[in-house]
């Protein structure tokens, strides 16, 4: 098992550091100078050339490169070039908002994928079945970001339950008051991202277990005397999760980030707002540190669904 | 029964409760598409900064006021000597900055010396170029001496670029600007909002408001979704022109239609065959259907404009006429040119609406008298590198927003590449000349010669487009610098 693991770290390492050079040059042999960008149309050229010393925009490209590099080694991901704040600080703010909003659209999906995909899978071929395949075909085809903009359209404006965006000034607070109302602010983001996912993992649930309910160890359970429900909960699902649980690792990861269109809907200051923020600005060192921070996350949850498998199947640990 | 009474009066309590903080006297929510990236109104272009702190945190000597008037700001009087190079300024008394220090002479000599130093980054640092020196004479005077008389100096002085700033507080000033404002910096939650507190020291006219918050919003519908919920009180530079006619059927709300100094242009390398030939420009000129631009992409929002001059200004000259719509001219005078078959360029498109609306209009336009245009649509950053810096491009459509900015066509090297002696003549006299006859009498020249040149294709001065609640008052129509002036807005009882 250790073995297992050492070689699994140093690939770990080894993806990050091609990740890093990656990322690195994607974003800086794309033309657009920050240092022109933040000085528009009227600027002088010395003016310009002299905001490009005080940015470090002035030496090669390797040796910002390997700043950039030893610098997040040690946890210092430099400094914004149009903020003039350190980007770790940025992306921690930002954080506070997307890392919530994706676990609760998570929690959200799950929450309404596994009823949907058990009952589904119990009671193949009826009537309800039916029904939850044809509302889970809708919620993967109906883009998000316009069942958000409906939601909005009902919700904020017509009934004005919410509001139409935004996140409180205070943060997640200190009060339960405040906790609330960050979790109400939320909400409709939460769903609109919910949606498609829970649709998808309902349909996964389903079939992975009407794939394990015709295993012949399920057969031997029943000959055994258990209850049909008692087959299912004991085990059936617990077999069926494997597949979901893999699919519900690259939901999360997607949701750290692929929230952009949702949050600039609902006008949240998080992750994807920052990047498409940074990107337009051309605040290369921002985009580069917050993808490779999600790069980061992504190969994460993999190496830690991985050690998972070498746990559940020993012979992936031989390395064989 | 009684039970149901009683939540009922109370939730009528709550909701009357809730309906006076809704009414919220003494503060506004005022939206913006852009959030700035630091407030340093001295070291960047971004218009985004101005539309926070001009005038609101910062002050300059002079100031605009909503009607483009150029009117006393910490100066409260000046003297020119006669030979026009001697200004002598008196400020205000007891002027203090937000963090309690005094303003006196040495911080405009200061703000002056930075923005004009060698390793200054302001973005408008020719605003500067005719000041030779800056001379505090004692804590209420300053004396700025001119290389060359400079007829615009007051108006240059008035910029967001010019502000005064003190030393004190520089280090930080992007992140916790120091101003003499009537409202103070209060916060900043970076992607979202910017809130400013009213200044109880103010030495001038007092804010009404007690506060103010800025919110970015981006996403065009999110900010209708915004104003309609109630979220926001007032939104300055509306996005979706489209959107305007649903608040206009709504009484809750004011749409504001003003002007902005943004001149739009189909801007034409001058040095690129065939736009060399002054003929094919003016064929351009004469293909191209303004109203149909200024109704297809900003759906009806905008003046006709035939030179690079804002129609507001009083010494505008119509020149639309000179390049009146006539396809079937446009195509005689490409024959007479040799391109009687036509040809074919690029048309660059950045980001705004006006211009990816404006292009596809424009190219269908140009396709009708032969012009064949390969569209790209390019970010802000590509564009200033592709076509601003690298000059490579047959055409592009962009608004020039800084104020009375015609002096850029005397810069052969500008992304226009338009060269012309007489021209460049004339704006060096102007620069000379502070009579007000002399000066409208150069100024219409100047707008002449850019019109009879066809130096560019010129569509439209773009629209100011704000939306308000309608019992907001004070807010500036206009916009004759980007600027959300908040200092005499208030609530109608």
């Amino acid at each position: 098992m250790l073995r297992y693991f050492i070689k699994k770290i140093q690939s770990l390492a080894l993806s990050l550091l091609v990740a890093s050079l990656v990322i690195f040059v994607a974003v800086e042999v794309v033309p657009g100078d920050p240092a022109s960008f933040m000085l528009g149309i009227n600027a002088q050229p010395e003016t310009i050339a002299a905001l490009r010393e005080q940015l470090g925009l002035n030496v090669s490209l390797w040796e910002r490169y390997f700043t950039w590099l030893t610098g997040m080694l040690q946890g210092d991901f430099g400094t914004s070039y149009t903020y003039r704040t350190p980007v770790a600080e940025m992306i921690q703010d930002r954080m506070v908002i997307s890392l919530p909003l994706a676990v609760y659209a998570l929690v959200l999906s799950t929450l309404i994928a596994f009823p949907a995909g058990i009952l589904a899978a119990t009671k193949r071929g009826s009537a309800t079945d039916t029904s939850v395949m044809g509302v889970t075909q809708l919620g993967i085809a109906i883009p998000n970001f316009w069942f958000a903009m409906l939601m909005v359209v009902v919700f904020a404006i017509n009934l004005r339950w919410f509001s139409a965006g935004g996140f409180p000034r205070g943060g997640w607070g200190d009060s339960f008051a405040d906790y609330m109302a960050a979790m109400k602010a939320l909400t409709l983001p939460a769903i609109a991202l919910a949606l498609p996912q829970a649709s998808i993992l309902a349909r996964v649930m389903r079939s992975s277990l009407l794939d394990t309910l015709t295993e012949d160890y399920i057969r031997t359970a029943r000959a055994k005397g258990l209850s049909k429900r008692q087959t299912l909960w004991r085990h059936a699902l617990r077999n069926a999760l494997i597949p979901v649980l893999t699919i519900i690792g690259l939901q999360f990861a997607f949701l750290l980030a692929g929230g952009i269109i949702i949050e600039k809907i609902f006008f949240l200051p998080g992750l994807g707002q920052l990047i498409f923020q940074a990107i337009t600005q051309r605040d290369l060192i921002v985009v580069e540190s917050v993808v490779m921070l999600l790069v980061f996350a992504v190969i994460i949850v993999n190496f830690t669904v991985d050690l998972a498998y070498g746990l559940a199947d020993p012979r992936l640990r031989s390395g064989k | 029964m009684k039970q149901y009474f009683r939540s009922a009066a109370l939730t009528t309590a709550v909701l009357l409760a809730g309906g006076v903080s809704l009414a919220h006297a003494d503060s506004v929510t005022v939206g913006l598409q852009l959030e700035p990236p630091h407030l340093d109104p001295t070291s960047a272009a971004a218009g985004a900064i101005d539309q926070v702190v001009y005038s609101n945190v910062f002050e300059g000597l002079t100031r605009f006021y909503g009607d483009g008037s150029v009117n006393p700001g910490l100066a409260k009087s000046w003297q020119v000597s006669d030979d026009g190079l001697v200004w002598t300024f008196n400020l205000q008394e007891g002027v203090k900055f937000h963090d309690g220090t005094s303003f006196e002479a040495s911080d405009v000599v200061f703000s002056l010396d930075r923005a004009r130093a060698e390793e200054s980054t302001n973005a408008q640092k020719a605003l500067f170029s005719t000041i030779a020196s800056v001379e505090a004479i004692d804590d209420q005077t300053v004396q700025i001496t001119l290389s060359e008389k400079n007829g615009n100096l007051l108006f240059n002085l008035a910029w967001g670029d010019a502000v005064i700033v003190a030393p004190e507080s520089i280090e930080n000033i992007k992140t916790n600007p120091i101003g003499t404002g009537a409202f103070k910096f209060a916060d900043w939650v970076q992607g979202d909002a910017i809130t400013l507190e009213r200044n109880a020291q103010y030495w001038g006219t007092p804010a009404h408001l007690e506060g103010a918050t800025f919110k970015f919003i981006s996403e065009p519908s999110a900010a209708l979704n915004a104003m309609m919920a109630g979220d926001l009180d007032a939104f300055m530079g509306f996005p979706a022109p489209e959107n305007l006619a649903l608040f206009e059927a709504d009484p809750r709300f004011n749409v504001l239609v003003g002007s902005t100094e943004g001149e739009t242009i189909l801007s034409t390398n001058n040095k690129m065959p065939p736009f060399d030939d002054v003929r094919v420009r003016k064929a351009l000129a004469h293909a191209i259907d303004r109203q149909a631009i200024i109704d297809g992409a900003m759906f009806g929002y905008g003046t006709p404009i035939g030179t690079h001059f804002a129609p507001h200004n009083p010494d505008y000259v119509d020149q639309t006429a000179n390049s009146d719509y006539n396809p079937e001219k446009a195509r005689a005078l490409l024959a007479e040119a040799g391109l009687g078959d036509g040809f074919t360029t690029t048309l660059k498109l950045p980001p705004p609406s006006y211009a990816r609306r404006g292009g596809e209009i424009i190219a269908a336009q140009l396709r009708d008298v032969g012009i064949e245009t390969e569209i790209t649509n390019l970010e802000w950053a590509q564009w200033l590198e592709e076509v601003f810096r690298g000059k490579d491009y047959g055409l592009t459509i962009v608004s020039h927003t800084e104020p009375f900015d015609i002096g850029i066509y005397a810069r052969p090297d500008y992304y226009f590449q338009y060269e012309n002696a007489d021209f460049q003549e004339l704006i060096a006299e102007l620069g000379a000349v502070s009579e007000p006859e002399k000066r409208s009498e150069l100024i219409a020249a100047a707008q002449k010669t850019l019109s009879d040149d066809y130096v560019n294709g010129y569509l439209f001065q773009l629209a100011m487009l704000s939306v308000a609640d309608s019992r907001l008052e004070g807010l500036w129509v206009n916009a004759p610098t980007q600027a959300s002036d908040l200092t005499s807005v208030r609530w109608m009882k």
